[in-house]
């Protein structure tokens, strides 16, 4: 009954073997989205493509960043910038447990010996527009996963629903390692010529970083930062559907969105330098909510967004899936 | 007769809602069969993590076949009604039969109903219960749009009778229903063909699945104690962890861990709530030293290592949670050292109570001075109880209430200790919240007692005074539960106090604070106060002093000030109609206590309680409710003479004008009575002058008896009347017996 299971060594092992089960799953193995965000959810690839309904399957490692989770690097598994491993799938297929399940035997996870509970954990994301129903995975008590069934997006019904699937990398294979610091982890193999543990390569930064967003980070700029992301979004949005120039319809979507992710982080920034009052901050939010929401509206209209299936609809029109002059 | 098997297979459901989903399933179907005329034996529905199921007993095979007798227009009516109501029955015109009615002759018709088998109605009510299932949030996956809690997967649905089983045919939008059943995730176990509600509880559990919620919990309750009592230990008692953990999974296994040495000197609170909040473990205490040692926690399952794996898996998390523990126990206790208290409070200044009452700094100097006040009515030192008032809310900005909210309080008391306090004020710290509950232990010691009521009753006056009352089922600030709060600690701790005078002067303190006026009013209020004390509000002392203030410093008092005695009015009759609420249970009745509060100082609870509960007392007995009757003729016949003689008969009756034995008796009765009453009264030994009262039983009813009131003599008459009219003073001079409902 019981599988030897074979353990990695490494953070990095962890990662490999994670994109090698999803790959041979059949996702879309891609990059890290190239702009700072506060979590895999972010990457275009989760909030955009759980949009429409075109069929999606896609796994990544997203750098991400949350400005007050700073501690100098002294805090055993506190960072202000760290990985999360992020799979999405649409519609969400009946065997997601199972796969999932399977990715941890893949990262060594013996699930014979170990105890893996599914615990309600509904997700809301305010400044998404977004929310889903899904669970926490433990393992012995631990929290090593967020499963998340979208139900909707920048304010969007999802149709079909996409399965997500959240692993946070450092407290993972802190757990499979055995390590108790996060410092302490072995990045590389510890058994290579120049062994680097997660310290080596980030201790520095998050030094760094802890230093900058919570003293340093100039909030006049960032404050202007803002509105001008904001207003950009907006400005790109505005523009026609039918370029000019080409004579094709090409909403941008995604550029939009550039600036509405680009426009979190400041405001997670600021939020870091102290300089929110508690009852700004709710407005905050729903600024970048309804740049979030903008985005969503455009990107349904978009081909990856399936705006074909919505046109074929004869009362999309009517039912407000899309605006009233849609024509194509 | 058939039994009826139902087990609903998804991805797992959240622990609180299974129970409910268990009955809900229970009766939806139930309600459905029966409608449909499906009647039943016995119904039982059980709910696991993945899996909700029902179980019926002796469901009929078809539903009745029914006649229904419908009435049609008349013979003569017109063709097209004739049409309509042969459309509407279902019927050709030669199958209708005519009757004479009074108006004429009628069609009837009479529409058989033949019954549906029992299948056929099974499969219908699931599909409805299913696709109309109330969970309290669902969702929808893949492609399709169905809703359940999470992904469903699979169906049973299966009638067993003697001769076999049979799978009831079902079609919910893709998922079709069988009698193969999963068991355990991961336990090795696979998928199995059911016949019947016991095949299926039993293979179930062959493939390490209790069924049965409860089980689970009895299970896991039963085996943690056992290996907790192995080793001298006991498991603190938590019924809503153990029903959510027996929620959490099919096969529970209970391992005992150990806790960190290095944690085990945090107070056992914080310990139990950290484990409890974060892990979902349950705390084993040592009995003998009252200090948490051990935990333990629930696994979905049995490993070839004995849960070795999982139980260090979870000590490691435990010790993660309980160093973040234990950094803000020490940063807490090291502000406290250092500073005091107020190091710890003074940030309380910028967060905000209620946006019309200030912050909760504002707040914490309203409560200390109240409860200084207080003092010395309950027996405590003001300067003791001011100190308390000031740092009992102090935790609210500690590391550790951040945290963990529901630690306020109890924090608080560790924290005032550490401070060098005295155990008053830190039992203060902890105790003044309570009683929140009607069932909670209501504090005793002075300086709790103190600063308890003074807390209710800023909070209840200041919302209040900025007209936030409970209404309907609406009471967000719980303010019935601190009126209530405030009526046990004054009757608990026999404490006298007069509400009004504290209620109308908090009032007005929020009153001035919510008008916002300048600094010179502000440094008149305590002289203000000390008036309102003294005179009430609208004393001629408070008019003395509103006349030293300016113009416009006395416009905006006496603004502020204006509508205090209405409010201060509702404020005490909402704290009267808690009583009432309060005393029922006591089997006091809301007439006797209308008739108490008729009589003067209601505003003190305490001696209010103690009227009603001797006057219930009374009544409750033979003499009483007799006398009760006696009071009433008197008063009766008073009334009508009065009224039509114009005057009050008021005048003490001469015993020169006494005729009949009993008539002379009734005098000496009421003189012993009188003189029993008036210093019991003022003794406020109401037992007594009840009783007294009582006593005039036998005799005023041998009055009644021997003597006609309303005699030919005029004098006689007045005498008598008279005589009546010390009967209802002395009866009244108890109680407000005109209140009492026969």
């Amino acid at each position: 009954m019981s599988e030897t299971v074979d353990k990695p060594r490494s953070f990095q092992e962890i990662i490999l073997r994670l994109q090698a089960y999803w790959a041979a799953k059949g996702c879309a193995v891609l990059q890290p989205y190239d702009m700072e965000v506060g979590a895999g959810t972010f990457h275009p690839a989760t909030t955009l493509r759980s949009l429409g309904s075109n069929a999606w399957a896609a796994a990544y490692v997203q750098p991400s960043r949350r400005p007050t989770d700073g501690r100098y690097g002294e805090n055993p598994n506190r960072l202000q910038h760290y990985y999360q491993y992020q799979v999405l799938i649409k519609p969400s297929p009946p065997d997601l447990q199972d796969l999932y399940l399977g990715s941890l035997k893949a990262i060594g996870i013996d699930t014979e010996l170990h105890d893996i509970r599914f615990v309600e954990d509904d997700w809301e994301s305010p400044t998404l527009g977004a929310w889903g129903l899904g669970w926490e995975v433990w393992c012995d008590g631990m929290e090593v996963s967020q499963f998340t069934y979208f139900q909707q997006v920048g304010g969007h019904d999802c149709h079909p629903v996409s399965g997500e699937l959240t692993y946070g990398l450092e407290r993972l294979a802190m757990y499979v390692l055995g390590v108790d610091h996060v410092m302490n982890m072995p990045y590389n193999d510890p058994q290579a010529p120049i062994a680097l543990t997660y310290g080596d390569v980030f201790k520095q930064t998050e030094e760094e970083y802890s230093r900058h967003n919570f003293d340093v980070a100039n909030t006049e700029k960032l404050l202007s930062d803002f509105v001008n992301a904001e207003k950009e979004c907006h400005a790109i949005l505005d523009q026609e559907h039918i370029d000019p120039k080409t004579g094709k319809r090409i909403i941008m979507a995604h550029p939009a969105y550039d600036q509405c992710i680009k426009a979190s982080h400041i405001f997670n920034l600021l939020d870091a330098r102290g300089v929110i009052s508690v009852t700004e901050r709710q407005a905050y939010i729903g600024r970048v909510r309804a740049l979030a929401k903008a985005c969503a509206d455009a990107f349904v209209l978009t081909e990856a967004g399936g705006w074909k299936a919505l046109a074929t609809q004869a009362d999309a029109a009517e039912k407000g899936l899309v605006p009233k002059d849609f024509v194509e | 007769m058939a039994d009826l098997l139902i087990e609903l297979f998804s991805e797992e459901i959240p622990a609180r809602m299974q129970k409910r989903a268990a009955e809900d399933l229970k009766s939806l179907v139930t309600n459905g069969l029966v409608e449909a005329g499906l009647t039943y034996a016995s119904a039982g529905a059980f709910a696991t993590p993945r899996r909700l199921a029902l179980s019926i007993e002796g469901l009929l095979e078809a539903s009745p076949t029914t006649v229904e007798e419908r009435k049609g227009p008349r013979v003569d009516a017109p063709e097209k009604a004739l049409e309509g109501f042969l459309r509407g029955a279902g019927v050709t015109k030669d199958e209708l039969e005519i009757r004479d009615e009074k108006k004429g002759q009628v069609y009837f018709a009479k529409i058989t109903k033949p019954g549906r088998p029992a299948a056929e109605i099974v499969a219908e009510v699931l599909e409805a219960t299913v696709r109309n299932f109330p969970w309290p949030k669902s969702m929808r996956w893949g492609a399709g749009s169905l809703k359940w809690v999470r992904p469903l997967h699979s169906i049973v649905c299966l009638m067993t009778r003697e001769d076999g089983a049979e799978v009831v045919p079902l079609d919910i939008d893709g998922i079709t229903s069988g009698n193969t059943v999963r068991g355990h995730r991961f336990m090795p176990s696979g998928s199995f063909k059911v016949t019947s509600f016991d095949d299926y509880a039993t293979k179930l559990k062959q493939n390490f699945v209790v069924l049965d919620g409860a089980e689970r919990a009895n299970h896991i309750w039963h085996d943690a104690t056992n290996q907790a009592f192995a080793q001298g230990l006991e498991v603190v008692e938590d019924k809503g962890l153990l029903a959510e953990v027996a929620g959490l999974v099919e096969w529970p296994v209970v391992l005992l861990g150990e806790i960190g040495a290095d944690f085990l000197d945090l107070p056992p609170e914080v310990l139990q709530t950290s484990m409890k909040e974060h892990q979902k473990f349950f705390s084993v205490r040592n009995p003998k030293t009252g200090r948490i040692e051990k935990f333990v926690t629930v696994a979905n399952r049995e490993t070839k290592d004995n849960g070795a794996t999982i139980l260090a898996g979870n000590q490691k998390v435990l010790s993660a949670r309980l160093s973040d523990a234990k950094f803000f126990w020490e940063n807490d206790v090291r502000t406290v050292e250092r500073d005091g208290m107020e190091a710890m409070s003074a940030s309380l200044a910028n967060v905000t109570f209620h946006n019309k009452l200030g912050s909760q700094a504002a707040r914490i100097a309203r409560i200390a001075s109240l409860a200084e006040e207080i003092a010395p009515i309950v027996g405590a030192e003001a300067a003791e109880a001011g100190v308390a008032a000031k740092v009992a809310k102090a935790d609210l900005s500690s590391e550790m209430v951040y945290e963990f909210p529901e630690l306020q309080g109890i924090m608080g008391r560790y924290y005032a200790q550490k401070a060098g306090l005295s155990d008053a004020v830190a039992d203060a710290c902890r105790d003044h919240y309570s009683p929140l509950g009607p069932s909670d232990d209501v504090p005793t010691e002075a300086v709790s007692v103190s600063v308890a009521l003074a807390d209710k009753l800023d909070t209840l006056t200041g919302f209040w005074a900025i007209d936030e009352k409970p209404t309907g089922s609406k009471d967000p600030f719980a303010l019935r539960r601190a009126a209530l709060g405030v009526i046990r600690l004054l009757i608990t701790n026999d404490v006298r106090l007069n509400l009004d005078r504290f209620i109308d002067s908090q009032l007005l303190l929020h009153k001035i604070a919510e008008a916002d006026e300048n600094d010179g009013i502000i440094d008149t209020l305590k002289e203000i106060l000390d008036e309102i004390a003294e005179h009430g509000v609208f004393g001629a002392a408070f008019d003395a002093i509103a006349d030293k203030l300016s113009d416009a410093q006395k416009d905006a008092v006496k603004k502020a000030a204006g509508n205090v005695p209405d409010t201060s009015e509702d404020l005490l009759s909402f704290f009267h109609d808690r009583l009432k609420v309060f005393l029922k249970d006591e089997g006091i009745r809301h007439d006797v206590i209308d008739a108490c509060l008729a009589m003067e100082g209601n505003d003190d609870i305490t001696l209010l309680v103690k009227r009603a509960r001797a006057l219930q007392a009374m009544l409750d007995t033979e003499d009483g409710t007799n006398l009760i009757q006696g009071f009433k003729r008197a008063n009766n016949i008073l009334t009508q003479a009065e009224e039509k003689d114009g005057v009050e008969y008021s005048f003490g009756p001469d015993l020169k004008f006494a005729e009949v034995a009993e008539e002379k008796a009734l005098f000496a009765t009421l003189d012993a009575a009188e003189e029993a009453i008036k210093p019991a009264m003022k003794a406020e030994d109401f037992t007594k002058a009840m009783s007294a009262m009582a006593d005039m039983r036998a005799s005023v009813d041998a009055f009644f008896e021997a003597v006609q009131v309303n005699a030919d003599n005029e004098i006689v008459r007045r005498n008598r009347l008279n005589l009546l009219g010390r009967i209802r003073d002395v009866c009244l001079s108890v109680a407000d017996l005109t209140r009492i409902e026969s």
